[in-house]
């Protein structure tokens, strides 16, 4: 069927921020939705409120808003656009529920928009437990016993009848948010009665455990003539039990019979077809590891995580042709991308395992509950591509990035066996290790496995390589091991460890010298059946290279690895951008990377992607075959800078700031001496080798103290400390000091954050723009609301940010971009911090000021001058909008964390808001980021004893609004005492009438919680903390926040006042 | 593990190590595209005289088990992998496949580019080739003097006919080298299945006075099997007809179409077929080295009702005013996707109409 002629203009709505459960793989989808759209002579209008993404780039689509997905904001877009139809499969689940949203109002109906894609219906009865139950039925497919509660009474009963343990799954929340294994009464009761608070539809699914299913997924297609296909089927490492985004999953399906496999597809295509999805689906099922048996587990009527997944393992892409089936088109009218002369139709055959394992915020979240089940705990993922499962999982292992190469890099030296046997399940994210650690220390695969259910031919993969560990050791310089041990995915790292050697760089050159070394395999889809064009690759040890050299000179950049806390999708932005300028000035663009999440691991954005880990081994690999004129290493986040001075010590020519420089702002002692040389006002500060110096240092500096290790990733281990015993705790606890890892104290200056990226050839130093934090110094930067252009700061401020930014290009020798960071205290700027690279708010601000920054510094890198592109040294004109930055927090995901901020980061996304005043800006920001600002009601207000005097303008300030001033004793005598009236809550074990139970009796609409520096663990402020993000009631941990949130409700209110 | 090569008669040679049984062997050396169903590929008669590369680099993961088989034995000549499963995994595992191999004859090699050597096979087309122990000048003398087998359609076909007794209607289904797929697809629908050997004549076959005949698939090239020609013209006359395969390609020598060989033919499961007035498409398990020419269909009474949608080979031919028709692919999987069982049905139906319009006329 031909493309649609009757509609012309089609909204695509994305997945608004970053959050546990829906990251990267919506830009990804988005992108190539929109993009896939234009090519067939659509116009496209994009609204998503995260400016972080590509598809929010005004080339993406013809039209693009960056506003709140909410559902007054959208029907605003909807009225103004008048658009022929929505596509709302591609922006995740928050793309789902707002068109139903819209749907339900009846908006779509009256202005006579047609939802593309999917129906309505298709979603509901995929998503709605007791919908897809009866469906299910009607077709004879199997699943898991189970009953839909709507009060906990329901739950209780039903596992009564059919026993513990039982799943809870609350309905049509993200990332299976509040759900959980309930092994007991207790757990189900509590897990029931949260799970029914975060359902939208106050809706649990509680079903029969099946947990040790092997956990199957199929990816699936079908267009309006009826034609289905499966793109990918894929098998969970870890079997039934923990979600499939914290599961290790590998393509295709590994331990299944063809028997199976059809069995298993033959259902997947009667659900696809019964549901008429038009687009892709997600199906998940558990199939009995002793029969033929299977259950169908869940339904995802559009592309998600695991989509984006099939789409890097096997060359398809599920979101383009998604979008043009929505558009009519059919599967046999699409050509493949990939091979550029076969269909669309067709299941890609892989020649190569593809292994994906999560990574988990626990190394920034050290108070998290680590342990893995049905609610997703991961931020992001990393995709490895080996010609055997070994090879496979090693290279994901070492792209994880978590100071972890090898295997045997994690050993749990202090657990004992029957610790490490006892800790297998429920599985912690680290169970891979610990499985290699009991198969070295002599257990066997038959233990294991009755442990926990792993497949024991996964389980032999992970006890060959511990395997080849032992005869690396036994066989220190052989050249027929170290083959064996690298078609294996051993890195030279490893090797040299095992064997003894002193580096990475002795094996190299030894391996090099023996000829082994690694060839690039195309990934075409297709197996080699047929010629592609791909420029997609993977490296293995073999004997055939596919990725040839062109002769035209190319330039390579580094991505970022997965998505973390500190690192997120914005350096995704940051290396597009760097890609499209490169192919701008002529040269071959090249990119490594690891995230099968985002834009850049598509393979039509770059000349060659390699999908590699991000090691410096790697990294060399590449480069010995290509050969590139430069790397740039400044989009990558910390994952590439990293990698700056090691690649230049190869030889490898760094393009931008010279890996000197790049050092001069990174090291402390040097960077300190570019201050001094400057007369640059920064916070006094030290450094110390011992817990000794370091007490010594801050006894000189003075207490507060912001202390930190020396290299940092988004304020990893930061700590703002108050006195002798704090620091000593600190030095124990959160840093391994020494002479190679110093620890920074710098003096805790109280006062406003900003911050600006600077532009720099090395003669012309442009800042596009100054951010003003909302949240005083002591937040981190990433998680402080940002506003362009300042409201508060001064001139004189301004002028000395901007005058130290530009000296600091100067002195730093910057060749790109470097982000520098200011707290100003008594009206003066002091620097605080220097980034050498693109920042995480690259995305925003180039948003914000049109100056497309990362664009500007490739081509800056490249040799073209600003100058000659039309920029002056200095800061640009000013917009006459307020654009505001606000963070966004996974904290439903993570219970135990504590979501008080500080200067560690903790958010993983962020939102838009942009109007004409700072206080319309704001309020989009506050609505964007899922906060309800509402017009009255009860505010609980718990504050620190130094926090008092401020929390009382507040408080006034709210009952003036007629809000209700709760608040816990203290404070709430305090606004007694000056005249206010105040409901005061009792202590939490005091009686009932305490904030938590306000909470959970929905009384309280907002809650204002700050706790004294030295009083962080105080029990009662973090339990209400927690019951304040459980009930999703907008909880401020900064005095700072709340007074903007007053802005917000002042200016939307009239002041009613007696005569 | 004993060092093995594989000689190309391009000249290529690779190194790898060999398992299962342990002699040497020259065939023709085809690629299969499928990522599960090593078991039911191996034993495919249709493979006779043939080598398999797989493409999808681990095999053996799930062992060998009792119920997979397409025939008793190994079909396929040698095999030649990536990798071989050290440990495979599967409730269903009797042994691991290079166990089997070795116990059943089958040679095979392991840690072979797997790849390069596809893309070879794809450059080249399908080749000669030899799996041996030594490179030598008189090994590479014996692969360039080595003919394959004109014979294999004798060798694959049963020797005497046989019957799968069931209630249902009766099919005469001629064995040119038939997979147990077909029977077990005529047993799902209960047929009475009488097997006969390829050699048979029309008159044995009337004899046994079948409901419908099924011409199967089998190994090589059809015009090697020209003696069932007028076998088949005769039986397209008495009852209603369907052919697999090799069945297909004699359907249509024997309605005066020719067939040719394929540069590296369809080995997989990842076709899509489409068929003349059905807009949704059917994924298609196939392993043929030979096609239908669609030029000689002109001037035949045979009509084009299924083609491959990339390379537009001839899939499908239906004999007009005959209840009549052949597909290239197999209806019957295993291994492959079940989109296409449903002509099975059709066949039936069509048989059942027969009798109807038999009961009418009488």
């Amino acid at each position: 069927m031909p493309k649609r002629q009757d509609i012309h203009k089609i909204l695509v709505i994305g997945s608004g921020p970053i959050v546990i459960g829906q990251a990267a793989e919506f830009d990804y989808s988005g992108t190539q939705a929109a993009l896939s759209l234009k090519e067939e002579g659509y116009s496209v209008v994009l609204v998503n409120s995260n400016p972080a993404t590509i598809m929010t780039d005004s080339e993406i689509a013809d039209k693009v808003y960056i506003e709140p997905l909410s559902l007054d904001f959208l029907e605003q877009i909807l009225r103004k656009e008048r658009p022929d139809a929505i596509l709302p499969t591609l922006g995740g689940q928050t793309g789902l529920n707002l068109a139903k949203d819209l749907s339900e109002a009846g908006i779509l109906d009256e202005l006579h928009i047609e939802l593309l894609g999917t129906k309505l219906s298709a979603i509901e009865e995929a998503e709605d437990r007791e919908e897809f139950k009866e469906l299910m039925e009607r077709l004879h497919e199997p699943i898991p016993e189970s009953v839909i509660a709507t009060h906990l009474d329901e739950a209780l009963e039903f596992a009564d009848q059919y026993g513990y343990p039982v799943i809870v799954r609350p309905a049509y929340t993200l990332g299976g948010t509040g759900g959980g294994i309930a092994h007991n009464h207790q757990e189900l009761a509590e897990i029931a009665s949260n799970g029914l608070e975060l359902s939208p539809v106050t809706q649990v699914l509680i079903e029969r455990s099946i947990a040790g299913f092997k956990e199957i997924e199929f990816e699936v297609m079908r267009d309006a003539h009826d034609n289905a296909l499966v793109v990918a089927s894929m098998e969970n490492f870890d079997p039934v039990g923990i979600h499939t985004g914290d599961s290790i999953v590998t393509a295709p399906v590994q331990t299944l019979s063809d028997r199976e496999v059809q069995m298993m597809r033959d259902a997947a295509l009667k659900i696809i077809r019964a549901l008429k999805i038009e687009g892709g689906v997600n199906i998940q099922m558990a199939l009995d590891p002793k029969s033929y048996n299977y259950y169908i587990i869940e339904v995802n009527p559009r592309v998600s995580r695991s989509s984006a997944l099939a789409s890097k393992a096997t060359g398809y892409p599920i979101a383009k042709v998604s979008a043009k089936i929505a558009v009519g088109l059919t599967l046999d009218e699409i050509i493949n991308p990939v091979t550029g002369t076969t269909k669309a139709e067709f299941e890609p055959a892989l020649d190569y395992v593809v292994v994906k394992i999560p990574r988990w915020p626990f190394d920034k979240f050290v108070t998290a509950d680590r342990h893995l089940g049905t609610q997703m705990k991961a931020t992001g993922e990393v995709m490895a591509i080996g010609r055997n499962f070994e090879e496979g999982l090693l290279k994901a292992v070492r792209s994880l990035e978590i100071g972890v190469i090898g295997l045997d890099d994690m050993t749990f030296p202090d657990w004992s066996t029957e610790d490490l046997l006892d800790s297998l399940m429920p599985a912690r994210d680290d169970r891979l290790f610990m499985l290699a650690e009991l198969l070295r220390r002599g257990e066997s695969i038959e233990t294991l496995h009755k442990i926990t259910k792993i497949d024991e031919f996964f389980l032999d993969k992970v006890a060959h390589l511990v395997e080849i560990e032992q005869d690396l050791k036994d066989h220190v310089g052989d050249a027929d091991y170290l083959d064996y041990a690298k078609k294996n995915g051993f890195a030279d790292q490893t090797i040299a460890k095992l064997w003894g050697w002193q580096s990475a760089q002795d094996v190299r050159e030894f391996r090099k010298g023996q000829g082994i070394t690694p060839v690039y395999k195309m990934v075409d889809t297709v197996a080699a059946e047929f010629e592609s064009q791909t420029p997609y690759y993977y490296s293995t040890y073999e004997q055939e290279n596919e990725s040839i050299v062109s002769d035209r000179p190319s330039v390579l950049v580094l991505g970022s690895g997965p998505i973390r806390i500190g690192q997120g999708v914005e350096f995704d932005y940051a290396t597009v951008h760097a890609v499209e300028a490169i192919q701008a000035a002529g040269y071959e663009a090249i990119i490594m990377n690891s995230n099968p999440e985002t834009v850049s691991t598509d393979f039509s954005i770059s000349d060659k992607l390699y999908f590699e880990p991000l090691t410096l081994e790697d990294v060399l690999n590449v480069t010995d075959l290509e050969k590139p004129m430069g790397v740039v290493v400044q989009f990558g986040g910390q994952t590439a800078i990293n990698l700056a001075e090691p690649l230049a010590e190869n030889g490898i020519k760094i393009l931008g700031t010279s890996v000197e420089n790049l050092n001069r702002a990174e090291d402390r002692e040097a960077f300190d001496q570019v201050i001094k040389e400057l007369n640059l006002p920064q916070p006094k500060g030290m450094t110390a080798t011992t817990v000794d110096g370091a007490l010594e240092a801050a006894q000189k500096i003075g207490y507060p103290v912001l202390i930190r290790p020396s290299y940092v990733l988004g304020g990893r281990a930061m700590e703002i400390v108050v006195d002798d015993h704090e620091l000593k705790d600190y030095m124990q606890r959160a840093v391994k000091v020494s002479h190679d890892h110093p620890v920074l104290i710098d003096s805790y200056l109280i006062g406003q954050e900003a911050e600006v990226d600077v532009l720099s050839d090395g003669q012309t130093a442009v800042i596009p723009g100054i951010m003003e934090h909302i949240e005083r110094a002591g937040i981190h930067s990433g998680d402080s609301m940002s506003v362009y252009p300042p409201q508060y700061l001064s001139e004189k401020v301004r002028k000395e940010i901007v005058d130290a930014s530009i000296n600091l290009a100067k002195a730093l020798g910057t060749v790109g971009l470097m982000n520098v960071q200011f707290v100003i205290h008594e009206d003066k700027a002091y620097v605080i911090e220097v980034n050498p690279r693109a920042s995480r708010t690259v995305p925003f601000i180039s948003k914000v000021t049109h100056i497309p920054l990362a664009q500007l510094a490739t081509r800056v890198m490249l040799g073209e001058k600003l100058a000659d592109l039309g920029y002056k040294t200095g800061l640009a004109p000013e917009d006459d909008k307020v654009h505001v930055k606000a963070p966004i927090f996974s904290f439903t995901k993570l219970p135990a964390v504590d979501s008080l901020l500080g200067p560690e980061m903790k958010s993983t996304g962020e939102v838009m808001g942009s109007d004409t005043t700072l206080p319309k800006a704001l309020y989009k920001a506050f609505i964007a980021s899922n906060i309800q600002v509402p017009q009255y009601g009860n505010v609980l207000f718990t504050v620190a004893d130094g926090d008092k005097e401020e929390a009382l303008q507040l408080a006034q300030r709210f009952n003036d609004l007629g809000f209700s001033l709760y608040a816990t004793a203290g404070t709430g005598q305090y606004l007694i005492d000056h005249g206010l009236p105040v409901e005061i809550l009792d202590k939490i074990d005091e009686s009932d009438n305490n904030p938590l139970q306000a909470l959970r009796d929905q009384k309280l609409q907002v809650v204002v919680n700050t706790t004294q520096v030295d009083d962080r663990a105080e029990e009662d402020g973090q339990r209400i903390r927690a019951a304040a993000i459980e009930n999703g009631v907008p909880l401020f941990t900064a005095l700072d926040t709340v007074k903007a949130f007053l802005d917000v409700l002042e200016s939307r209110s009239f002041t009613v006042n007696e005569l | 593990m004993k060092t093995k090569y594989l000689m190309l008669a391009n000249g290529s040679v690779y190194k790898g190590q060999g398992f299962g049984a342990d002699h040497d062997v020259m065939a023709e050396l085809v690629f299969n595209t499928g990522m599960s169903g090593y078991q039911e590929s191996i034993t495919d008669l249709s493979y006779r005289g043939e080598m398999i590369v797989f493409t999808y680099p681990l095999i053996g993961n799930y062992g060998i088990n009792r119920d997979d088989f397409e025939s008793l034995h190994p079909a396929a000549a040698a095999i030649v992998v990536h990798e071989i499963a050290r440990r495979p995994s599967n409730w269903r595992k009797m042994m691991s496949l290079p166990e089997w191999a070795e116990k059943n004859d089958l040679p095979g090699i392991s840690g072979v580019d797997t790849r390069a050597l596809t893309k070879e096979l794809r450059e080249e087309g399908a080749m000669k080739a030899a799996l041996v122990d030594e490179v030598t000048d008189e090994a590479w003398e014996r692969l360039a003097a080595f003919n394959k087998d004109t014979n294999m359609v004798a060798d694959a076909t049963t020797k005497t006919q046989y019957q799968s007794p069931n209630d249902g209607p009766s099919v005469a289904l001629i064995d040119f080298g038939l997979k147990n797929s077909i029977l077990r697809s005529l047993a799902k629908r209960g047929v009475n299945v009488m097997v006969f050997p390829s050699t048979v004549d029309a008159k044995t076959v009337v004899a046994a006075n079948p409901d419908g005949v099924l011409l199967s698939n089998g190994p090589g090239d059809p015009a090697d099997v020209d003696y069932a020609i007028p076998m088949i013209q005769e039986l397209q006359e008495a009852v209603p007809l369907m052919a697999i395969c090799m069945g297909h390609q004699l359907f249509a020598i024997a309605n005066g179409a020719t067939t040719y060989k394929m540069k590296y033919g369809h080995r997989g499961f990842n076709h899509a077929i489409r068929r003349e007035g059905q807009d949704r498409l059917d994924f298609t398990s196939q392993n043929h080295g030979y096609a239908v020419d669609r030029d000689s269909l002109a001037g035949t009474n045979l009509e084009i009702t299924h083609e491959e949608i990339n390379d537009g080979t001839v899939e499908g031919l239906h004999l007009k005013d005959h209840d009549a028709f052949s597909v290239q692919f197999h209806p019957d999987a295993a291994p492959g996707p079940h989109d296409a069982e449903y002509l099975f049905d059709e066949f039936l139906k069509s048989i059942e109409e027969n009798q109807k319009k038999g009961v009418t006329h009488a």
